[in-house]
This record gives structure tokens, sequence and C-alpha cells, in this order.
């Protein structure tokens, strides 16, 4: 049976107003008691007729004008026992509060045992997770290392200078790869709205060439940024520029400047 | 189920099971008599009748031939359909108001202000005439499916799934 078309059918309705035959009346209560989810929207149907036609009263009357009308004739009389002390009684009812004290009790133990394990689930997982962000970090360092160990490798150290002797720099550069690392944990953090620019340099004559601006240079955590560089550098230089980059570098802004040894090939 | 347990408790003349169905239903029953008889003193007396009438003919009553509020909604509009034709009545209230179920709630203050109270007032004045008319027959005067197509020249068909629509959006307001 299509329990959904039956609904939409609006039988249900009339059977609430109450003008169905007798047989269909007793057909649905039949197929009131296999459905549940029939009862239920003759429960609805119901509660919204009871509500709405009780909207109408204009006022309403209290049982008590009820009670003397339909008489007390059935209410019996239950006669009082007289008093005597009832020691099993008593004893009976003091068991019954010790167990029901001994078993709120051992509920409480068990919500108490149960918030322990939770917390501790938690610390577990919060200590894994500590667990993989350390091997991350480790097998990055030991990327980094291999990188600075690599035969290849250029070591470019990038002084300070002027009025920011205090910052430094080092310049990693693998030119059969192309490509530099910039350890640039010495130097601050940009201002805002101002940004650290890398460059390449050629010494005769002076040309700059930009190998970009460190976008993430204050939300980085090792400060070491990959560039690739396909220049014939001769020096490295990093200036502090506003956001954007610029396309010559502003050199009262040049914060570190280091020169790449003679070729050591 | 607690509704039908009460019932049987009510058949077997438990007071306080007749108080707690008169609690649920005296307001909805003396809405539906006063909606017939247009007199608040009138439906009070009529109310009052059906309760009692119920409570000495509890036994007749059975859940298979329909709902415990349904009965008592039966008994509460045949008792006010026959006070409109005594002879006292007719002499006391010369023309009654032709008013609907929904003029009269749209006029009343709001006495209570439940959320029920407010959504159903809603509902009212939202309600489509097509929708006030067939509430009005089905629920307060008690018209049959075919009476109410004849009464409004609608297919039986459409009577009954209109019908449900209405219901549908009164359910929409007030659950």
């Amino acid at each position: 049976m299509d329990i959904k078309a039956y609904i939409e059918s609006g039988i249900l309705e009339l059977y609430v107003a109450g003008k169905l035959s007798e047989e269909e009346n007793q057909e649905i209560y039949k197929l009131l008691l296999q459905h549940p989810e029939l009862l239920q929207e003759v429960l609805e149907i119901e509660n919204a007729v009871v509500k709405l036609t009780a909207a109408v009263s204009p006022s309403s009357k209290g049982f008590e004008n009820l009670k003397d009308k339909i008489g007390n004739t059935d209410t019996k009389v239950v006669q009082l026992q007289p008093k005597s002390t009832n020691w099993m009684s008593y004893s009976g009812w003091a068991a019954s509060v010790v167990l029901a004290a001994g078993l709120f009790w051992t509920l409480n133990q068990k919500s108490e045992l149960k918030q322990t394990i939770q917390t501790v689930g938690l610390e577990n997982r919060y200590l894994e997770t500590q667990i993989e962000d350390t091997k991350t970090d480790l097998a990055a360092t030991k990327n980094l290392l291999d990188v600075i160990r690599d035969k290849d490798i250029i070591a470019v150290p990038l002084g300070g200078q002027g009025d920011f002797t205090s910052s430094f720099a080092k310049v990693y550069w693998n030119k059969s790869k192309n490509t530099i690392y910039l350890d640039a944990e010495g130097l601050p953090e940009a201002p805002e709205g101002k940004v650290w620019q890398v460059w390449s340099l050629t010494l005769n004559p002076l040309s700059p060439t930009s190998l970009g601006t460190i976008d993430d240079f204050n939300t980085d955590d090792n400060k070491i940024f990959t560039i690739a560089n396909a220049n014939e550098s001769q020096a490295f230089g990093i200036t502090l520029e506003p956001k954007g980059g610029s396309k010559t570098p502003t050199m009262e802004q040049l914060h570190t400047l280091g020169v790449v040894a003679s070729d050591p090939s | 189920m607690e509704l039908e347990l009460l019932v049987k408790q009510f058949q077997n003349k438990n007071h306080i099971a007749f108080e707690k169905l008169y609690e649920m239903y005296s307001k909805s029953i003396h809405g539906v008599v006063y909606n017939i008889v247009k007199d608040a003193a009138i439906a009070d007396e009529i109310m009052q009748d059906v309760f009692i009438k119920a409570w000495h003919k509890s036994d007749t009553y059975s859940s298979k031939k329909g709902r415990f509020f349904t009965w008592i909604l039966n008994i509460a509009r045949n008792a006010a359909i026959d006070k409109t034709r005594s002879k006292s009545f007719k002499q006391k209230k010369q023309n009654l108001s032709t008013d609907y179920f929904v003029d009269i709630i749209a006029s009343h203050d709001n006495l209570d202000n439940s959320t029920d109270a407010i959504g159903i007032k809603k509902f009212v004045t939202e309600l489509g005439e097509k929708c006030k008319a067939v509430i009005e027959l089905l629920y307060f005067k008690g018209f049959t499916q075919k009476e109410a197509s004849e009464e409004l020249q609608m297919p039986i068909g459409t009577i009954k799934t209109r019908n449900r629509n209405c219901i549908q959006q009164l359910r929409d307001m007030v659950l």
C-alpha cells in the first residue's frame, strides 16, 4: 500500500472531521494500528483542528462547574488503618534508599570515568598531531641539509649595508639547477606596505636584475626561500621595496649585499 | 498510546482522566458550538451538556469508530444544531449572524498571546475564500463530503484534496 498517496488523498482529514462511513472509519482504524506514520499524520491533523476550533471560543469554562454535575458517586472511600509502626516497611524503605544512593554513586563514577577517557583520547590525538608535525619538520630540515651539502653549491654570505649592519642573509646557489636558496633569517619583518625584493647583480657594469619579491616573508616559518636564478650573477642584494616590488633597487633601502666568490670551477 | 489510555480510564469513570480530556477539548468544543449558536452563554451551557452526556454515555464510544475528539465533536455539533432548531432559541435569536469561524477569530482581540493564537489569526487572515468555506462546512458545520460538494458546487474529489491543502496550511502555522 502506498502510504504517501493515501495521506495525500485527504481521507485522513475527513476522518478527523468525522464524516466518513462506519466501514471507512473501521478500515482507517486498522491501518492506523499497522502504520505509525498514518497515526502520526492523524494526530497532527487532529491537533491542528483542535487548536483552530479552540481559537473560535471567546471564553473557556473551567472543569469545576462540571464536577458537581457528574456527582462523586464513583469515588471510593478508603478506610484509614490505625497507625502502627511497621518495622518491615521502614527497613525496606531504608534499604531502598541505600540502594538508590549506591546506584547513584556508581552512575556518577561511570560518567566521571567516561569523561576521563574522553580527555585522554583528546590528548592522544593532540600528541599524534605533534608527532606528525615534528616528522614533517624533520623531513624538511633533512631536505635543506641535502641542498646545502650539495657539492655544486656556492655559498654567498650577504652582509648588512649602511644603516642596516645588523641585517644579514645567506644565499646558496646551485648553478646547475639554476636555483638559489635564500636564508633570510637575519632580516627583520617587512613593515606594512613593504616587501623584500631580491636582486641578482653584475658588477662591471653594475646592473641589477630582479629575482622577485618575497611576499610570504612574514608568515614563513624557517625564512628559507627557493628562488629561480638563471643569471650569471656576480653578487646578490636584498632591498626593501614598496608592495609589488620595484623595477630598479632603491639603493637607500639596500639592507644586505654579498659578492659571489670568483668562480671556483 | 497515552491518549488511548486516558480515554479508557475515562470510560472507567475516572474523574481525573475526564478532567484531562475536558482540558484538552472543552475550548474546541465551545468554539464549534459558539460558531453555530453565536452566543457565549448558550455555548457554555451546551458545551457542558456535551461533556456530561459524553461522561454518561462513554461506553458507547469505541476507538474503532473514530477519534475520541471526533466523537465528542459530533455530539457537540448535533447538540448545537438541535438548539438552533428549538422554539425558545428561534424566538430569542431572530436572525443569526452569518459570520464564519474566520470572522469570529479575526474579531477576537488577542486574548492570549500564545504563539498558537497568533499563528491561527495569521492563518485565517491569509486563508483563501475556498479554504474558509471548506473548513467551515466540514469541521464546524459537520457537512459530509457530498453535502459540501453540493453546497460549494465543487466535485467531491476536489473537496477532499482542497481540504487537505487547507489543513496543511493550518498545520504549517500552528505546529
